[in-house]
């Protein structure tokens, strides 16, 4: 059944689907592939408003240090990444020292992500500011480069997404099956108690920060390679955070296949809002996303997917009842 | 002459201006059941703070085998031997009752047992203190006195040598408290585990602990023998005191 599904989602880019609805089911898969990275943690009571600088980090270190440099994304990617793990171990480390925890927890990191924006602006002779960047292109008459990450094809691009959405997904089960994860829901619980049975609360939250932040980055070199644009709204800063939060809160975030539902809620929502209103509202999705998180919250904490899911075991129940 | 264990060197904790605990001494020999006691506020659950290292000293020392422990963070103070449980129990309620108990013989060992390893002590631990060990067993529905339990289990399962049990939580009752008082000793008896017993009252501490330290404002005032400590007059005089002043607010609450 899995399997069957799976083989179906990989093959349907040859039966003979449009462009648009591949680029959108492409794009669905890559966000779908952030929102599953930042529930590694959001889902064990780290709440992150700071991803948006992970992904931001992934994008425009690759893209500049092509730009700029002739640097291969071979080369940038594990920079972007290196240059991720510091920054979650800058930002971790202290919070998770002194205990700083939910609303302060998700204060700080806040700051992180619209640091970051600024920091994009700021250099705006490097980045290109807030009208963003452009790789410089390698498919000038080829229709694809290996060397520089560009391929004119959309397939090549969904087959490779889907298999980073795969991994993440894969990543998501080990965590989820191994004796941290039950640390981590411990230490969310009660954090003292779980230092006094001998786990070391900041290494095991840093860990699992890090290993967050890395999965963000990658998809942040994804979204820049695909796109072939980023631009600091769309990659970092405030907004994007917030995106994540709502939509692996609107997808739900204790399932695994959740965060990926919610990708697909956001972006039906987003190219819903486009088609209705046009681009004239700026930040428009912005409020309806706010307005949204603030009712799934309240009616369907545990998302899209957590309340079917939840709705079927209670008729499973019921019918062994009977 | 058994040797020593433990060995509080005037020990001592402010908090900003007030002092908490001060200059509190004592030893703890190996295979010991010491009773500390003393009123409401003296000072007994932060000296637990203190030696599992959930607080850091403001001044004096803690040898645990003639090494020094004060100061270290509690996951280290863990893993040296030491396991302590709450006075107002502190379960990870989303967890089951094996999973809470298996997370401190997985984590809570100087060297790391396998998982299944850690599953069969937690249920061992479960089963000394007779609690439910099937996986399905979840903390909700405990009552005060199997929180109790499952605080004592959680804290056998890191395999300590030192085991600091803060008992002093109202809401047992005279049979519960017997029970307690013999689930103590029969592991002192059985696994040779070396006990601090906190109380604030002393009935039935007294039957099973070998000496005694009573605290009262963060001080030492008296340590010995149960019988001992207990004619003690500064002993009666807090103890004393206490109950008249419990009588008063009785007497004040009734004709109120
Ligand atoms: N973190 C803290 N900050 C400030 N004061 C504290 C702190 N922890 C304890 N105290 C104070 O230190 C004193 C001793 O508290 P402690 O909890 O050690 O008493 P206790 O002997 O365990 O009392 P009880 O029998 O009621 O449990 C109390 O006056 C308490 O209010
Ligand atoms: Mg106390």
């Amino acid at each position: 059944m899995k399997y069957a599904a799976l083989a179906l989602l990989a093959a349907a880019p040859l039966l003979g689907m449009g462009n648009y609805p591949l680029h959108l089911l492409i794009l669905c898969l890559l966000w779908a592939c952030v929102y599953t990275s930042w529930s590694v943690m959001g889902r064990l009571g780290m709440v992150s408003f700071g991803h948006g600088a992970f992904m931001g980090i992934g994008a425009y270190v690759v893209v500049m240090g092509w730009n700029h440099y002739g640097l291969s994304p071979w080369i940038g990617t594990p920079i972007a990444l290196a240059l991720a793990a510091a920054v979650a171990f800058l930002i971790g480390y202290p919070c998770f020292r002194f205990k700083i925890v939910g609303h302060y927890f998700a204060l700080v990191t806040l700051a992180l992500s619209e640091v970051t924006r600024l920091i994009i602006v700021a250099l705006r002779d490097q980045t290109g500011g807030s009208l963003g960047v452009t790789p410089k292109t390698a498919l000038a008459d080829v229709s694809y480069s290996l060397n520089a990450l560009q391929f004119s094809s959309k397939l090549v691009w969904f087959y490779v997404i889907l298999a980073f959405w795969l991994g993440g997904l894969w990543i998501w089960k080990k965590v989820d099956e191994s004796m941290g994860r039950l640390a981590l829901e411990a230490i969310s619980q009660e954090e003292d108690a779980a230092a006094s049975i001998g786990i070391n609360v900041t290494k095991l939250k840093l860990g699992v920060t890090i290993l967050s932040a890395l999965m963000t980055c990658m998809g942040g070199v994804l979204y820049a390679q695909y796109q072939l644009y980023v631009n600091p709204d769309t990659v970092s800063g405030i907004g994007i955070s917030l995106q994540m939060v709502f939509g692996v809160i609107a997808g739900g975030m204790f399932v695994r296949l959740g965060p990926t539902v919610g990708a697909a809620f956001t972006l039906l929502l987003a190219e819903g809002l486009r088609l209705w209103f046009g681009n004239q509202y700026h930040g428009l999705d912005l409020t309806v996303y706010g307005l949204m998180l603030v009712l799934f919250i309240i009616y369907m904490p545990k998302g899209i997917l957590g309340a079917a899911s939840g709705a079927l075991e209670k008729r499973r129940m019921v019918r062994a009842g009977a | 002459m058994p040797s020593r264990l433990l060995s509080v060197h005037d020990l001592t904790k402010a908090f900003g201006g007030f002092i908490a605990v001060n200059r509190v001494s004592f030893d703890v020999a190996e295979g010991e059941i010491l009773g500390l006691i003393g009123p409401n506020g003296s000072g007994k659950s932060t000296t637990f703070n203190l030696i599992a290292g959930a607080l850091a000293p403001s001044a004096g020392s803690i040898r645990l085998r003639e090494r020094e422990i004060g100061g270290l963070y509690a996951n280290r103070v863990a893993h040296l031997g030491v396991g302590r449980t709450y006075q107002i129990p502190r379960p990870f309620r989303k967890l089951s009752l094996v999973e809470n108990v298996a997370l401190a013989a997985y984590y809570g060992q100087a060297g790391q047992p396998s998982r299944e390893r850690a599953y069969q002590q937690a249920r061992d631990a479960l089963e000394l203190v007779k609690l439910p060990s099937e996986d399905a067993a979840r903390v909700d529905g405990l009552g005060a006195a199997g929180l109790k339990k499952l605080e004592l289990a959680r804290a056998l399962a890191t395999q300590p040598q030192l085991l600091l049990a803060d008992e002093s939580l109202g809401g047992l009752d005279e049979q519960e408290m017997n029970q307690a008082a013999d689930m103590l000793s029969g592991i002192r008896d059985r696994r040779g585990i070396t006990i601090i017993w906190v109380e604030h009252i002393m009935g039935a501490l007294m039957r099973v602990v070998d000496r005694c330290v009573v605290l009262d404002h963060g001080e030492v005032i008296a340590q010995g023998k149960p019988q001992e400590v207990a004619h003690d007059p500064k002993v009666i005089e807090v103890y004393l005191g206490t109950d008249a002043r419990q009588l008063q607010s009785d007497i004040a609450a009734r004709t109120g």
